[in-house]
């Protein structure tokens, strides 16, 4: 184990062009949305959503190369337990109807 | 571990902010991001709920959820999301100066970040104010006789499935914009902590963790931008 001060921090100049992926995304997703793609209007912008969170997950809040391994598995326990709450009470809604 | 005791003396000695139950100043900085990270995965669940309950809504009233987006602003919206990216970056740019030691810069950034923290809110206030003149806010007054716009077909929906839509979008925002304001507070004592030179490259784990707060806060206005205002939007 590593006794020096571990500096996570990425260069200025990274985080400006994480920035603007991110604002180009954003674009993109408005753009996007006013192209007719049927059913998967929804689908391209939660995928551009989820995009652009992981970016600010793994490179803002440095969870890619924290120094503390048990991050990463707090951050994905977080949103395995979102992903259960998500499809339990979906496949319970979306299943109602059927007989 | 064979050098620890020769360090852990080292930083007792360079770093007054060492608690005595720590080894050595990074391990417990890494406990102070652990602790902040469970506190992030229960804020995660707080607005998953809303979120679940968006979701359950919308599938059961989509037409209305269309109308009720088609009333909201994107481009205010996307000015938001600009907004937030933007101040994403600078609470990133805050933490490098800390870890650098450069305080001026440091105060900078932080200043820098609550300015565009209180632009998000500014920008929210006017397009609240608008929801009020069309009395497009829950309760008594609520009107809604909009029609869902759909490929140049007017559908008209009911307005108590577009309150549904406004319930949500007013719960879910004006939650959200409660998180901005905390933020605002949280970055505007650490701008003046950080002035009275408070923070040292040894020991800036506060403005590391309220920057993990600011940044699932914009996660969670990443989310909202597209759910909230872009349903439906091609016709």
């Amino acid at each position: 184990m590593s006794e020096h001060e571990e500096h996570t921090t990425h260069s200025q100049a990274f985080y400006l062009a994480i920035g603007a992926g991110l604002l180009i995304l954003t674009a993109t997703t408005v753009g996007a949305a006013f192209v007719n793609l049927g059913p998967f209007n929804p689908v391209i912008a939660l995928l551009i959503a989820t995009i652009k969170a992981t970016l600010v997950v793994l490179f803002f809040m440095h969870v890619k190369g924290a120094s503390e391994k048990l991050t990463g598995a707090v951050v994905v326990s977080g949103f395995f337990f979102l992903a259960i709450l998500l499809s339990l009470s979906l496949a319970d809604y979306l299943t109602r109807s059927w007989r | 571990m064979h050098d620890s005791q020769a360090t852990t003396v080292e930083h007792e000695a360079h770093n007054p902010a060492l608690l005595h139950h720590f080894a050595d100043a990074q391990q417990q900085k890494n406990a102070a991001s652990l602790g902040m990270w469970l506190f992030l995965v229960t804020e995660i669940m707080f607005f998953g709920g809303m979120f679940c309950a968006y979701l359950i809504y919308r599938l059961a009233h989509f037409n209305a959820f269309a109308a009720g987006s088609q009333q909201l602003s994107i481009k205010l919206g996307a000015l938001n999301t600009a907004v937030l990216i933007i101040s994403s970056v600078t609470v990133v740019l805050a933490v490098k100066a800390a870890e650098a030691g450069k305080r001026k810069v440091l105060v900078g950034y932080l200043v820098v970040t609550v300015l565009l923290g209180m632009t998000f809110l500014v920008v929210k206030g006017f397009e609240y104010a608008e929801k009020f003149e069309k009395h497009h806010v829950p309760g008594p007054t609520f009107q809604f006789t909009d029609t869902f716009d759909d490929n140049g077909k007017q559908i008209p929906v009911s307005s108590n499935e577009a309150q549904l839509f406004f319930s949500l979008y007013f719960a879910m925002t004006g939650m959200h914009a409660l998180h901005m304001i905390i933020g605002c507070g949280l970055f505007s004592v650490l701008a003046v902590l950080a002035w009275r030179g408070h923070y040292t490259p040894g020991y800036f784990t506060p403005i590391e963790n309220a920057g993990l707060y600011w940044h699932l806060v914009d996660i969670i206005w990443i989310y909202l931008f597209p759910l909230l205002y872009l349903i439906s939007r091609h016709s």
